[in-house]
């Protein structure tokens, strides 16, 4: 292995135009490395940067710029690995495998690096990364825990890995999408194969029963294999619907699917004329191309899913009445154990602070953009991030009794709320399958009663209307204008969740806001920097680099704007929650800088005091995202009833709804004011979208009747959340909502066409003159009408 | 006319070859990770 060697040096001139080589941050405090002219943020990057170059990787660097735009991933500091030897498989020939979930994966040169740096390894037999479902397979053979060492060796470049549960393994495996794909497969393969025999009965050569009968039993024996294979994802469904009480689109779609084939071997062993097999497979293709698209632009939704699991199964830290410490899962730890938690590392367990002085990022949990401070008898929470110090924690509760898995629920038992929407097709199926019935029934009746056919050529007839209603292009007309919408709404980096969310966005009548991180972009600003003189800027932004607080790194970025030449101080010292301190300088709270001002904060704010001149004030705020003013204005402007709800202080949260323009607006409220704000909203009759971030949005994100969510949110709020949407702007919720009713106004064409179709061919059903040929024609003509039309959905912008 | 015969054989079969072909290439995971291999052949082998 190579060993690094490498020593720190703590430059006293300016450092703030170096760049980390390895994950290319700002560099403050540097790790030289000798013998080249590389810098580096820290030990973990200088040690990831030596692996790389060691094995003669470093094209990774420019591979990953060039495809992500990104440098490398910065290694966890004091990263508590957990075993991944219990999550191993052992197969019958010794082999043994793994799968592990790859965090921070962002491109192809990532797959390459992780594969290239396994490969070095020769115990290993296969090792390989699947960039869509973000997952590392290792085989090898020997022992179970030479999958540690393989796993450190990913992590030491900078990603983390989380094991796959073997049980949860099968469930992450889609199922669905390879049956579909097969079932996919047999209905091309038979219909392909059945029209060639169809297209030589239509063709009008004269051919004798003989020859027709061989090509009727020879389609039979393709296609009833193949429908009764192909079928199923329907007949499961229909019947499924149908033990429930309810119909569905699958219902009709089962019963014309199973009369055409019953007819048409009847007819076939009656040596009729006309047969319709392909009619049969032909509309079992088509749905399910609709069927199988539908389920992949799903499936990347199923990768949020994932991201909730890592949250929750980081390794805690416990510290041993023995003095020694061992990584454990967050569930193993009894309650009373005690926990260390390092700077920079995720709490697992809800607990009390025993030693130690820190701050604690909450935004997760609490939504709150200022860190907290946390001392001995502090109560902190699973899911918050501690910032500056290590902590010992005595655990209170763990696993299924924290705070997050309390969240967990209450996401939960919103969404049972949220009751069963059911989507356009089916409201339309609900009535369709009766009606249709009722038609057939009326056919049978109409020939035998008042023709006076003999009831074989009535019940042919009524057949025949069954057939030619079957709902193909019906079937298709929802689907089709799902795919292309959501399609349309992925390049602009929207991505829908869930399979009724546009349907539901297309009737919201009130939206309702979180502040932070929402409207807000959740970053810190300095306000008014041009008003500070320029000294007193670089002095205490220079003394602000020595600390990560978010309100020293807003300073040092604000003054690192103004172009402020930034120097070192080796000798600074922090205190936990208070300030920053060197010799006469002093930088942090009122009470660390000796002010006595009593009137409450307008916001968060640093004070810097220098000797004896007076200290100054600096203010933060959280800036609006740019286009926030713009897309509140067409929101109200299009009707709807746009609402504020923040957990945040009355002050900030008056100001932001004031510069927008927000009536109504309520601070300091918690997850289940945000609940209960929504349910008086749906008891007065409007649909509400719900959009925010954070774990303490996500019940509300839950309770609404649709919700969209920023992309930099929290890994459970995606989970709760219908919509997902990238960028630093608003402009993707204005978008979507637009797409959302085109898209419904464009289902509801389809389905016009659809039964514009039908009201054309159950006439000629009912008179007893459709045969296999024309229902081909109709059947197809309408299906690719309803397509085209669907394409509509793109075209046009915002 | 039993030509007819031959050439019904020869559709069905190659048609059939081509569902098994597919679904094999589907069992053995060829269309698990459709992004990866479409920019994994951009990138050198691993050496060895």
């Amino acid at each position: 292995m190579t060993t690094v060697d490498f020593a720190f040096d703590a430059p006293a001139t300016s450092s703030t135009d170096k760049l980390c080589a390895h994950c290319g941050e700002q560099l403050r405090v540097s790790a030289k490395d000798k013998g080249s002219e590389a810098q580096f943020c820290c030990n973990g990057c200088a040690a990831a940067y030596h692996v790389i170059r060691g094995l003669g990787l470093d094209r990774y660097y420019s591979l990953r710029r060039a495809a992500s735009g990104e440098q490398g991933l910065r290694p966890a500091d004091n990263a508590a690995v957990v075993d991944v030897a219990a999550y191993t498989q052992v197969a019958t020939d010794g082999k043994i495998s793994l799968d592990l979930m790859v965090d921070g994966l962002s491109c192809a040169a990532c797959v390459w690096l992780i594969e290239s740096v396994l490969a070095h390894d020769r115990g290993l037999l296969i090792g390989r990364v699947s960039i869509g479902s973000r997952r590392l397979h290792l085989e090898w053979k020997g022992e179970a825990a030479d999958g540690n060492r393989f796993a450190a060796s990913v992590e030491r470049l900078g990603y983390r890995l989380v094991p796959f549960d073997p049980a949860s393994l099968a469930r992450a495996e889609d199922q669905t999408g390879r049956r579909l794909l097969r079932a996919l497969a047999v209905a091309g393969f038979a219909s392909a194969n059945v029209m060639l025999f169809s297209v030589s009965l239509w063709s009008g050569v004269e051919m004798g029963p003989m020859t027709r009968n061989l090509l009727h039993w020879l389609s039979a024996l393709i296609a009833l294999p193949a429908i009764a294979y192909a079928g199923q994802p329907f007949f499961g469904s229909a019947l499924s619907a149908l033990r429930s009480g309810r119909s569905n689109m699958d219902l009709p779609i089962s019963i014309g699917v199973i009369l055409v084939s019953a007819m048409s071997i009847v007819e076939t062993v009656n040596g009729a004329t006309h047969a319709y097999f392909d009619g049969a497979v032909m509309l079992l293709f088509f749905l399910l191309i609709g069927r199988f698209l539908d389920h992949r632009a799903r499936g990347h939704a199923q990768s949020a899913v994932q991201g909730l699991l890592a949250l929750r199964s980081r390794a805690v830290m416990l510290l041993k009445p023995d003095g020694s410490v061992v990584a454990c899962r967050p569930e193993m730890a009894p309650p009373g154990a005690q926990i260390l938690v390092a700077a920079g590392e995720r709490i697992g367990i809800d607990g009390i602070v025993e030693h130690g002085e820190s701050e604690l990022d909450t935004s997760l949990v609490t939504g709150e953009s200022v860190p907290v401070c946390a001392v001995p008898g502090h109560q902190v929470f699973a899911g918050t991030v501690n910032l500056t110090q290590p902590l010992t924690i005595r655990a209170v509760s763990v696993g299924d009794n924290t705070l997050l898995a309390e969240i967990a629920r209450l996401v939960e038992a919103a969404e049972s709320r949220r009751g069963r929407f059911v989507v356009l097709a089916d409201r339309i199926a609900k009535y369709y399958a009766p009606a249709v019935g009722m038609g057939a029934l009326f056919t049978f009746i109409f020939w035998w009663a008042f023709l006076h056919a003999s009831w074989q050529s009535a019940l042919t007839n009524a057949v025949a209307v069954l057939i030619v209603t079957c709902p193909c292009a019906l079937g298709l007309a929802v689907p089709a204008v799902q795919i292309i919408a959501s399609g349309s709404l992925m390049r602009r980096g929207i991505l829908i969740k869930n399979p009724t969310a546009l349907d539901r966005l297309a009737e919201i009548d009130a939206v309702v806001f979180d502040k932070t991180g929402s409207l807000t972009e959740g970053v810190l600003e300095l306000n008014h920097p041009e008003q500070f003189e320029m000294d007193w800027l670089t002095l205490a932004g220079s003394l602000a680099q020595s600390s990560r607080h978010p309100l020293a790194v807003a300073l040092v970025r604000a003054a690192s704007q103004r172009n402020a030449k930034l120097s070192h101080f080796a000798d600074a010292t922090e205190e936990a929650g208070q300030g920053i301190a060197c010799g006469q300088m002093r930088l942090g709270s009122r009470k660390f800088c000796h002010v006595t001002r009593t009137e409450l904060p307008a916001g968060p704010e640093l004070w810097f005091a220098r000797g004896d001149a007076p200290p100054i004030c600096f203010t933060f705020s959280d800036r609006l995202r740019s286009d926030a003013p713009d897309v509140l204005d067409w929101l109200v402007r299009d009707g709807l009833n746009v609402v504020l709800r923040s957990g945040d202080s009355s002050e900030v949260v008056k100001e932001v709804s004031e510069s927008l323009g927000i009536k109504d607006w309520r601070s300091s409220q918690t997850p289940t004011d945000k609940v209960a704000t929504l349910e008086a909203l749906r008891i007065g009759g409007q649909h509400v979208l719900m959009v925010g971030d954070g774990l303490n949005d996500a019940p509300a994100l839950a309770a609404a009747h649709v919700s969209i969510s920023p992309s930099n949110a929290a890994d459970i709020s995606q989970n709760a959340a219908d919509i997902v949407f990238q960028g630093m702007g608003l402009t993707p919720i204005r978008y979507a909502i637009i797409c959302a009713r085109r898209a419904r106004r464009i289902s509801r064409e389809n389905i016009a066409l659809a039964l514009l179709y039908n009201l054309l061919v159950v006439p000629l059903a009912i008179a007893g003159l459709v045969t296999p040929l024309i229902a081909a024609i109709a059947m197809s003509s309408s299906s690719l009408v309803v397509v085209l039309n669907s394409f509509r959905v793109s075209g046009g912008t915002a | 006319m039993t030509v007819i015969l031959y050439m019904v054989a020869a559709s069905v079969g190659i048609g059939t070859g081509g569902l098994i072909l597919f679904l094999w290439a589907l069992k053995h995971g060829q269309f698990d990770d459709l992004e990866g291999a479409a920019t994994r052949i951009l990138y050198d082998d691993p050496p060895p």
